[in-house]
């Protein structure tokens, strides 16, 4: 059993793998951001309203979100300029 | 002084109730005099427990209302000396628990000279739960290995240090203790459950103790005989095991650990 695993791999064990998940979910709903922070619409007017200083962009072509991989937090800006030769042009 | 415990956990069916009759059994085994009180209005089943369902009469709602004393609708159990219980209402809602009945009729038991008050609280953090942990000193928290108990925990230890009489009037916080219920060794061990350890370090409180997972609860729960009344057998050990380190002595944890059966024992069966 122990080489084979050794060979194959061991599968991680169920509880291991609740562990894992409960400390993660705990210390997020502890954060006080779960489900996720409630600036995000503000902050997604705010960078609407300065990018219109400069270009002009479709309100809709702004979108900001939250993605949560392991253990940590990616804020996700994504401005799309229409007028721009290339089409796209994609801020992160 | 009387001392309100809170028995809680947030998910249904993890033995909130069980340990309800137990606990409070074992506090009057001890000589302490001790009423448990069902919050679940409208799903009452302390009664069925306790084995006193034919004789309610009036109920905690009853009470509150004005429509019966509370030494009416208070009931004698048959196994304790010192032990009564008081059951929930099985027609009203849930709203019909306001908080200064709660109060008053808690007021009025220690004016009896009750020792403790078990709080035996509905699953949920609704009124009934809400109304259950609000005047509690001690909660303990009921918890099985398992992912949804141990979140659900999580989330009523946040209620009770938020919603509680203590926290709001800012006393000393409610004394917090962990029971984990349904706890079976040996899948603990080959991997397939949460470890006692893990479960106190996920939720950091206290461990009051650990009950295996045991053919004796259903037993009890048929006869309607709180499960530490089952003399010897597993749950009932570790319950009085609770009881004991709750009132403050050392007790080591036991069944806890699974012990392989011999080769004799697996050549012949048994269990």
């Amino acid at each position: 059993m122990s080489l084979l695993s050794l060979i194959f791999g061991e599968k991680k064990k169920t509880a291991a793998v609740a562990k894992e998940r409960l400390q993660l979910i705990i210390a997020r709903e502890h954060s006080g951001t779960y489900p996720g922070p409630d600036f995000l619409p503000a902050l997604q007017q705010e960078l609407i309203e300065v990018i219109s200083k400069y270009v002009q962009v479709n309100p809709q072509d702004i979108k900001v979100q939250l993605e949560k991989q392991d253990n940590f937090e990616i804020l996700e800006v994504n401005i799309v300029l229409p007028e721009h030769p290339h089409e796209t042009d994609v801020v992160k | 002084m009387t001392r309100v415990v809170v028995i809680t956990s947030g998910k249904g069916g993890v033995g909130k109730t069980t340990t309800s009759a137990a606990f409070s059994s074992g506090l009057a085994l001890r000589g302490y005099k001790t009423a448990v009180i069902d919050f679940d209005v409208g799903l009452r089943n302390l009664d069925l427990i306790m084995g006193c369902e034919r004789r309610v009469v009036y109920d905690f709602v009853n009470v509150i209302h004005g429509e019966a004393k509370l030494s009416q609708a208070l009931i004698k159990d048959k196994h304790c000396e010192n032990l009564f219980v008081l059951p929930a209402s099985q027609t009203r809602d849930k709203d019909a628990l306001t908080e200064e009945g709660v109060e008053a009729v808690l007021k009025e038991l220690e004016h009896m000279g009750f020792d403790y008050v078990i709080c035996d609280s509905p699953a949920g953090i609704e009124r009934g739960a809400i109304m259950a942990l609000t005047f509690a000193d001690e909660a303990i928290v009921t918890t099985n290995p398992e992912v949804s108990s141990v979140r659900d925990s999580d989330r009523i230890l946040g209620i009770l240090q938020s919603k509680s009489r203590r926290a709001a009037e800012g006393r000393e916080a409610v004394k917090e203790h962990l029971l984990i219920t349904r706890y079976a060794p040996k899948r603990v061990e080959d991997g397939e459950m949460l470890s006692y350890k893990d479960v106190q370090e996920l939720l950091r409180v206290p461990l009051i103790g650990v009950i295996p997972e045991s053919e004796a609860v259903l037993q009890a729960s048929n006869q309607g005989t709180p499960a530490i009344h089952l003399k010897g057998t597993d749950a009932s050990e570790a319950y009085l095991d609770v009881v004991a380190r709750f009132l403050g002595e050392d007790r080591p944890l036991r069944f806890v650990n699974y012990d392989k059966p011999g080769i004799i024992k697996r050549l012949f069966g048994g269990k």
